[in-house]
C-alpha cells in the first residue's frame, strides 16, 4: 500500500493531493472537514438524540453518518482505481464524468446542488433555530439581518435562515420524488409504447397527450382546492403530471434504438420483450432521460414555489420557500430580507440545476464523442 | 420453338427444389419448404421471399448469394421468426422445419427457447451488434445465464473461456471492456462468441464479414470454420461475396428476386455455372493471375420485390432471355449433375450457343438486344422488350 492510501484512508482528499490530484483532492477534504465541523457543531443535539430525539434527528445523524461514509469510501476508490491504471472498462458513463470534469460551470451546478442537499438533510443539526416555533413577538418580529440572526426575522419573530433551510428539505425534497415518479412513469410507458408500437403505443401516446393537453396549473389548483393539502398530495401531483413530456422523449429514442442491430441480436438469442426492454432499451435511452430529470428539478422547484406562494401548497407555518416569500410579501419595504433571501435560494437552486443540466446534456451527446 | 417447353412441368416444384445429391443420405438438421415471406406495404405486396426451399445437414456449410434485396436475410429471419408482423407474414403454407419441429407454428415462448439456444445468428454490422452500455463479459454471461442457468461468478467464468475460444487477446482482462473499447474484427469474435456460447445446432451469419476488411475476414471466417469443426455445428452464411462462399461453404443457394435460381455444390458452381444469373456474378469477379480490361456486368437492377416481372424474374437483365422467358416462370429444373437451375435454357440448351453472353463494362449498353428474340412470335402485351416491359412498369 502506497502512502497516499494510507494517507487518504486517515484524511480523505489528502491522498488525491498527493498523487497530483489537487482539484478532487481539495474538493474531498473541503467536503470532508465541513461535514465534520457540522459534526462538531451539532455535537450537543447528536448526543441528546437518545433522549429527545425526534425523526427528523434521526435522518439528520443518519444522513450525516452515511455522507462521512460515502466521502472517505469515494476516496479510497478512486485513488485505487486510479492507481490499478488501465483504460479497460470504460463505460460511456465513465467517460461523460470526465467530460462533465471539464465544464467548470457544470462543477459549480454540482456543488451547489450538493450544498443543497448536505443542508437539506441535516437541517436539524445546522439551523441555530426551530422554524416554527414563535417567541415574543413584540420583541422579535422584523429584525433586521445580524449576527444572532443573520438573515433576520418574519413577522412572528421566526429565524428566517432556520426557515430556508427546513424550507430547503420540503422543496427540494418535493422536487426530486416528484421527477423520480414522474421520470419512472414516463420512461417505462413510453418505452412499451416505443417497442411495442401497433396498438399499445397508440393507446399510450393518446393518453399521454391527453394529459400533455391538460393545463398543468388549472389541474394543480383543482386538485388542490378539492382535496386538502399536503406533502403527499403535492408530490403525486406534480410528478403524476409531469411524465408526458418524458414518455415522448423516450418513446423516440427507442423507435430508432429498436431498430439498431443489438436489440435484433438480443432478439435472435431468445430474450423476451420484457427483458429486452429494461436490460437492452431502457438503458440506452438514460441519458437524454437524466438531462430531462435534472431540468425537471429546476422546474419543479419553480412549480412549488409558485403554487405555495399562491396559497395552494403547503400550509402554513409549513416552512417551504414558496410560503417564505409569500410571507415576505406583505412587508417587501420594510422588511425585505424576509422574501429575499428565499427567493434567492429558489433562484440558486434553479440555476444549479439548469447549469448541470446543460453540462449533461453537452457531456452525454453522443455526437460530441470523439 | 419446341411445344414442350410452353407446358408447365410435369412434376411437382417440390421435387424439383430438393439437390438429388446425398439428400436422403442423412437426415437434414434444417429443411425449409416453400418458403413465401410477404410484406404488405403501401406500394402493394412485397414478394420478399417467394417459394425458397433448401436444406441444410448437420456440420455443413450452405452459402446463400445473392445481390442485395433478393431475399437473403429476409429468408434467415424468417427461420428465426423475427420478421416484424405485421407488416411481414410467413405465408401458411410455408414449412421450415428444425430437427422433428415445425418453427411456421411453433409457439413464441417455443421460440425464444430455440433461438440463442439451438439457432444463433450473427449480423453484419459489428459496430451496433452489441449492447454499448454493457461489457462485453455481461453480454455473454447475459446468454449463458439465460439459456443454461448459469449463476454469475459461474457465467463470467465461462465468459473468458468463450472469449478464448474466438480468440479475443488477453481475455481476462478483456471480458471487463466495453464494445467501444475494441475494434471491429474482435467485435465480430465476441459476437461470434455470444451466439456460440450456448453450442447452437445451427449458426446464421448474415454477411459476417462485409463490414470487416479483407484480413480481419479470412480470420473470422478461419475462426468459423474451426469451430464448426469443433463444435459440430452447421453454418448457413449469408453473403454477396463470392470469394467468401468458395472459401468456405460446401453448396451454395443462388437467390434472385426472392427465389433460389441454382443450387448445388459449390465446386461444380464455381466452375460452371448453369443459371445465367450465377454466370453473371462470377464473371464480374476480378480473377487473381488473368489480365482483364474491363470486367463483365450483369445490366439494370433487382426488380422491385412489389412487381416482381411474369416470366423468369431474371429475363430483362439476361443476356439470353428470349419471348418464352418473358412469358412463363421457370421452375428448378434438375441438371443432371445433382444441381438444380431456374433457367429454360435447361430444357433449350441450344439457345445457349445462340447468344454472345456476357459483355464487359461499357461494351454495349443495350444487352438485352443481343438475345435474337424469336421472330415468329410477337411479345406479349405489344412491348417492345423486355428490359423495357420492366422499366415502363415500374
Amino acid at each position: 500500500m502506497s502512502t497516499s492510501r494510507i494517507a487518504s484512508a486517515l484524511l480523505p482528499g489528502l491522498g488525491h493531493v498527493m498523487a497530483g490530484r489537487g482539484f478532487t483532492g481539495v474538493a474531498l477534504l473541503l467536503s470532508w472537514l465541513t461535514l465534520l465541523a457540522v459534526a462538531a457543531l451539532g455535537w450537543p443535539r447528536i448526543a441528546a438524540i437518545g433522549e429527545t430525539g425526534s425523526l427528523d434527528d434521526w435522518i439528520a445523524v443518519v444522513a450525516l453518518v452515511l455522507t462521512l461514509a460515502l466521502v472517505w469510501g469515494w476516496a479510497q476508490w478512486s485513488l485505487r482505481r486510479q492507481q490499478a491504471g488501465g483504460t479497460i472498462g470504460e463505460s460511456q458513463w465513465r467517460i461523460a464524468g470526465r467530460r462533465l470534469r471539464r465544464d467548470p460551470l457544470a462543477l459549480i451546478g454540482i456543488a451547489v446542488i450538493a450544498l443543497l442537499y448536505l443542508v437539506a438533510v441535516l437541517a436539524p443539526l445546522i439551523a441555530p433555530y426551530d422554524p416554527i416555533a414563535q417567541e415574543n413577538i413584540v420583541e422579535t418580529s422584523y429584525l433586521a439581518p445580524s449576527l444572532s440572526h443573520p438573515l433576520g426575522t418574519d413577522q412572528f419573530g421566526r429565524d428566517v435562515l432556520s426557515r430556508m433551510i427546513y424550507g430547503a428539505r420540503i422543496s427540494l425534497a418535493i422536487a426530486l420524488i416528484a421527477v423520480a415518479i414522474a421520470i419512472s412513469l414516463g420512461t417505462l410507458i413510453g418505452a412499451i409504447a416505443g417497442y411495442l408500437g401497433g396498438w399499445v403505443d397508440a393507446a399510450l401516446m393518446r393518453f399521454t397527450d391527453m394529459v400533455l393537453a391538460f393545463p398543468r396549473l388549472v389541474l394543480l389548483i383543482m386538485i388542490v382546492a378539492l382535496f386538502s393539502s399536503s406533502l403527499t398530495l403535492i408530490i403525486l401531483v406534480l410528478g403524476l403530471t409531469q411524465w408526458p413530456a418524458t414518455a415522448r422523449l423516450v418513446r423516440g429514442e427507442v423507435l430508432s434504438l429498436r431498430e439498431r442491430e443489438f436489440i435484433q441480436a438480443a432478439n435472435a438469442l431468445g430474450m423476451s420483450r420484457r427483458r429486452i426492454v429494461l436490460r437492452h432499451l431502457i438503458p440506452n435511452v438514460l441519458a437524454p432521460v437524466i438531462v430531462a430529470a435534472t431540468l425537471g428539478i429546476g422546474n419543479t422547484i419553480v412549480l412549488e414555489a409558485g403554487l405555495s406562494f399562491l396559497g395552494l401548497g403547503l400550509q402554513p407555518p409549513t416552512p417551504s420557500w414558496g410560503n417564505l416569500v409569500s410571507d415576505g410579501r406583505q412587508n417587501l419595504i420594510g422588511a425585505w430580507w424576509v422574501a429575499t433571501f428565499p427567493g434567492l435560494a429558489i433562484v440558486v437552486s434553479v440555476l444549479a440545476f439548469n447549469l448541470v443540466g446543460d453540462g449533461l446534456r453537452d457531456a452525454l451527446d453522443p455526437r460530441l464523442r470523439s | 420453338m419446341s411445344d414442350s417447353a410452353r407446358r408447365p412441368h410435369d412434376a411437382a416444384p417440390a421435387a424439383h427444389d430438393t439437390p438429388a445429391r446425398e439428400a436422403s443420405a442423412r437426415e437434414p438438421l434444417l429443411s425449409v419448404r416453400d418458403l413465401h415471406t410477404y410484406f404488405d406495404t403501401d406500394a402493394g405486396t412485397a414478394r420478399a421471399v417467394d417459394g425458397v426451399s433448401f436444406e441444410i445437414g448437420r456440420g455443413e456449410v450452405l452459402g446463400i448469394v445473392g445481390e442485395s434485396g433478393c431475399g437473403k436475410s429476409v429468408t434467415s429471419l424468417s427461420i428465426m421468426r423475427l420478421i416484424p408482423q405485421p407488416p411481414g407474414r410467413i405465408l401458411t403454407e410455408s414449412s421450415i422445419r428444425f430437427r422433428d419441429e415445425e418453427l411456421t407454428t411453433a409457439s413464441d415462448k417455443r421460440m425464444r427457447e430455440i433461438r440463442g439456444n439451438d439457432i444463433a445468428m450473427i449480423f453484419q454490422e459489428p459496430m451496433t451488434s452489441l449492447n454499448p452500455v454493457f461489457t462485453i463479459g455481461d453480454q455473454i454471461a447475459e446468454a449463458l445465464r439465460l439459456h443454461k442457468g448459469m449463476k454469475k461468478k459461474q457465467a463470467r467464468e465461462e465468459a473468458v473461456e468463450v472469449l478464448r475460444l474466438v480468440g479475443v487477446p488477453d481475455p481476462e482482462r478483456r471480458v471487463d471492456s466495453y464494445p467501444h473499447e475494441l475494434s471491429g474484427g474482435q467485435r465480430q469474435r465476441v459476437m461470434i462468441g455470444i451466439a456460440l456460447c450456448c453450442e447452437p445446432d445451427l449458426l446464421i451469419a448474415d454477411e459476417p464479414t462485409t463490414a470487416l476488411d479483407v484480413t480481419i475476414q479470412a480470420q473470422i471466417l478461419e475462426l468459423l470454420l474451426e469451430l464448426r469443426d469443433r463444435l459440430g455445428m452447421s453454418i448457413m452464411l449469408i453473403t454477396h461475396d463470392l470469394g467468401v462462399v468458395a472459401e468456405v461453404c460446401d453448396r451454395v443457394a443462388v437467390m434472385y428476386a426472392g427465389e433460389i435460381v441454382e443450387q448445388g455444390d459449390v465446386r461444380q458452381i464455381f466452375q460452371q455455372p448453369r443459371h445465367p444469373y450465377t454466370e453473371g456474378l462470377l464473371l464480374s469477379v476480378p480473377k487473381l493471375g488473368e489480365k482483364t480490361d474491363r470486367l463483365a456486368s450483369i445490366p439494370g437492377v433487382v426488380p422491385a420485390p412489389t412487381d416482381w416481372p411474369v416470366g423468369c424474374r431474371f429475363h430483362d437483365r439476361c443476356p439470353y432471355g428470349w419471348e418464352l422467358c418473358v412469358r412463363e416462370h421457370p421452375d428448378l429444373f434438375p441438371t443432371g449433375d445433382g444441381r438444380v437451375s431456374r433457367c429454360w435454357l435447361e430444357k433449350h440448351p441450344e439457345r445457349r450457343e445462340q447468344s454472345p453472353g456476357y459483355r464487359p463494362i461499357g461494351a454495349g449498353e443495350e444487352v438485352e438486344t443481343a438475345a435474337p428474340a424469336a421472330g415468329t412470335t410477337p411479345a406479349p402485351a405489344g412491348e417492345a422488350g423486355p428490359r423495357s416491359a420492366q422499366r415502363g412498369s415500374r
